[in-house]
């Protein structure tokens, strides 16, 4: 294969693998603003994934480390829902709360089982598993079909969500309960109950994205790692217009954005390389201005 | 028993506490040891309130009162953080420049243009939530990662110190650093911030202005069909007020206490801001008490971690524990207040 060649398959590779924690999140996220509930805990609960993903990798293997962050991001977004759909508090400043919280509690964890400046963990992660067949076909094998088992998983939630929003029942009750959350009590749809799940919903898919970003893309834990990715997400929903498959173009636009860093790298340009770290921040706020005219949220969003 | 703001907040703070200490003893650790250092560590003694308490109260006081201006109208900013540090990489500029100007200029310039800074830094999503209706808290939430990077190439790029060694900036001049208490690390800083604090109350309570932001916080829709408040000026003000307050902040830090920029200047000061406005129901004056405690805190961790070896990011779990237990607070006030009218009001 030729240099340029390299470069390309090793940027796509890169986008994709970078985009699919994004895209985890935003999925989930998307699931419960859908039914009218704005998580910002959303980010506590990737980073809870996270460090679960590591702990239990660590302790039982890769797979045991996806369920454990499966259950932190449950379970963050169990304390989120517990006050702002249980007690209905204020949603915007309960999820900046849930997530200050995590990041606290996480750092504490991690400093006291694991030390500061200390050996730092060593943990199992997925190696790529290539598809037979389609893995060789050029460029696209590569990119798409020699991926960590984990990130085709994530890559199934896409069509997964998709059917249960607009082909299942729940996914019309859910619907409506984030248009219009009394009409649809009126029409017999278990509101509480509806948010409530697809809250807890969009938390596992949360700390599964936290497991994909340690087991699948950075391969170890440090404190605060998820650096406002949870919060990129939220942007990532707007920016897909609450869709699935537009959630997967932002998330593709956003992985891309932050790949360009390794491309340039490999091309040997010299610019500051906190440009590249700004880079998905000042997509996200672009895209904000730009969607935010055009787009409609779920008429009970926050309410 | 009636649930009033003070009793409210002593209960917020027990919850707190009572987290802390839970989680731990099932951590392993001593609590009654560890919260005995947290107590040393804050208050042991005249240097520890000094040098540490207050020193760690004045910018939550300052980023603390920023925050509620905002909340005051219903405007949520979160990047308090991010103004900080746009305040402080400013003033860590200005400070350097201002060498052969005399003390008062010096330290006005340095305070005055951090304060600009943080108005121009949430300029954008004020300009983004006017213009297009994005949410401030996303906004201003992005731009606080954009600012530690701003910070991250200012230490190692343009601002870094003639030597080149350290990411970190040259000390700014003598002339543009605040007057210290003899004796100890305390700053002249603290005394802007309670006159800002008596002034805000002054001005929340006392003028149309401080109606005006009351009535937007209380219900955009209302005031704007009342027709005689421009809401969304309102609110862009107070926003713009807000991320004056918190580069403020940032400027006093800079020219009271570290008199350089590097990385982590702030232990996140613009979150636990939230906490402290909140704590205090956005009552100014209260801002003052719930800063010193939230100082003490800070502090305390400190001793904790040194003392009992637990990590001093923990407190930040107490921190979240306070805001939930306020906002907890709120609604079962609300419903006992829903449910005396239902009762005097059966029709």
């Amino acid at each position: 294969m030729s240099g340029e060649g390299m470069v390309l398959t090793g940027f796509l590779a890169a986008a994709i693998r970078i985009s699919t924690p994004l895209l985890l999140a935003a999925t989930g996220e998307m699931l419960n603003e859908r039914a009218g509930v704005i998580n910002l805990g959303i980010e506590g609960a990737m980073l809870a994934g996270a460090l679960a993903s590591a702990v239990g990798a660590a302790a039982g293997g890769t797979w045991a480390g996806t369920l454990l962050a499966v259950a932190a991001g449950v379970a963050v977004s169990g304390a989120f829902a517990a006050m702002a759909i249980g007690a209905r508090t204020d949603q915007i400043v309960s999820g900046t709360a849930v997530t200050l919280g995590s990041v606290g509690l996480t750092g504490a964890i991690y400093r006291t089982a694991f030390g500061p400046g200390g050996p730092g963990l060593s943990i199992p992660t997925f190696s790529a598993l290539p598809i037979p067949g389609v893995a060789r076909i050029p460029l696209l094998g590569p990119v798409l079909f020699t991926q960590p088992a984990l990130t085709y998983v994530a890559w199934l939630m896409v069509p997964l969500a998709w059917w249960f929003l607009f082909r299942s029942w729940w996914g019309l009750a859910l619907r409506a309960t984030g248009e219009s959350a009394e009409a649809a009590l009126a029409s017999g749809v278990p509101v509480g109950r509806v948010q409530m799940l697809a809250t807890l919903a969009g938390g596992a898919l949360a700390g599964l994205a936290g497991a994909t970003l340690v087991l699948a893309q950075v391969g170890t834990f440090a404190e605060k790692m998820t650096a406002g990715r949870g919060f990129i997400a939220i942007a990532i929903v707007v920016l897909g217009r609450w869709h699935p498959l537009g959630i997967l173009l932002a998330a593709l636009l956003f992985g891309s954005a932050s790949a360009l860093q390794f491309a340039f790298q490999a091309m040997g340009l010299a610019v500051p390389y906190q440009l590249f770290l700004v880079l998905p921040y000042a997509l996200a706020l672009l895209a904000l201005a730009g969607a935010v005219g055009r787009t409609r949220a779920p008429a009970g969003l926050g309410k | 028993m009636k649930l009033t703001p003070s009793l409210t907040a002593f209960a917020a703070l027990g919850a707190g506490f009572a987290v802390l200490g839970l989680g731990l003893a099932v951590s392993g650790y001593d609590p009654i040891l560890a919260l005995g250092a947290l107590w040393r560590g804050a208050f042991g003694s005249w240097y520890t309130i000094t040098s540490a308490t207050l020193v760690r109260a004045i910018p939550l006081i300052i980023l603390g009162l920023g925050v509620a201006l905002g909340f005051r109208a219903g405007a949520l900013n979160i990047g308090a953080e991010g103004q900080f540090y746009a305040g402080a990489v400013v003033a860590a500029w200005v400070g350097i420049q201002v060498a052969t100007w005399s003390p008062v200029l010096a330290v006005g310039a340095v305070l005055g243009s951090a304060a600009v800074a943080g108005v121009l830094w949430i300029g954008l999503p004020v300009l983004l939530k006017v213009r297009f209706g994005v949410l401030e808290v996303i906004s201003t939430l992005l731009l606080n990662f954009v600012a530690e990077a701003m910070v991250s190439y200012a230490v190692t790029g343009p601002l870094q110190e003639a030597k080149r060694v350290y990411p970190q900036s040259d000390p700014i001049a003598e002339s543009a650093r605040l007057w210290l208490l003899p004796g100890s690390r305390l700053h002249g800083g603290i005394i802007l911030a309670v006159l800002l604090a008596v002034l805000l109350w002054l001005l929340f309570s006392r003028t149309r202005w401080g109606f005006r932001l009351k009535a937007v916080g209380l219900g955009a829709p209302a005031a704007q069909v009342s027709g005689r408040i421009p809401v969304r000026r309102v609110v862009a003000g107070a926003l713009l007020w807000s991320g004056a307050m918190a580069g403020l902040g940032g400027g006093v830090e800079i020219s009271g206490v570290t008199y350089t920029l590097f990385q982590n200047l702030s232990p996140g000061y613009g979150f636990t801001a939230i906490a402290v406005a909140l704590l205090a129901r956005l009552h100014p004056l209260g801002i003052v008490a719930t800063g010193i405690l939230f100082g003490a805190l800070e502090a305390g961790a400190q001793g904790m971690q040194r003392e009992a070896g637990v990590p001093a990011v923990s407190v930040q779990v107490a921190e979240a524990t306070i805001i939930l237990a306020v906002l907890l607070a709120d609604v079962l006030a609300r419903r006992a207040a829903t449910r005396s009218i239902v009762a005097e009001d059966p029709a």
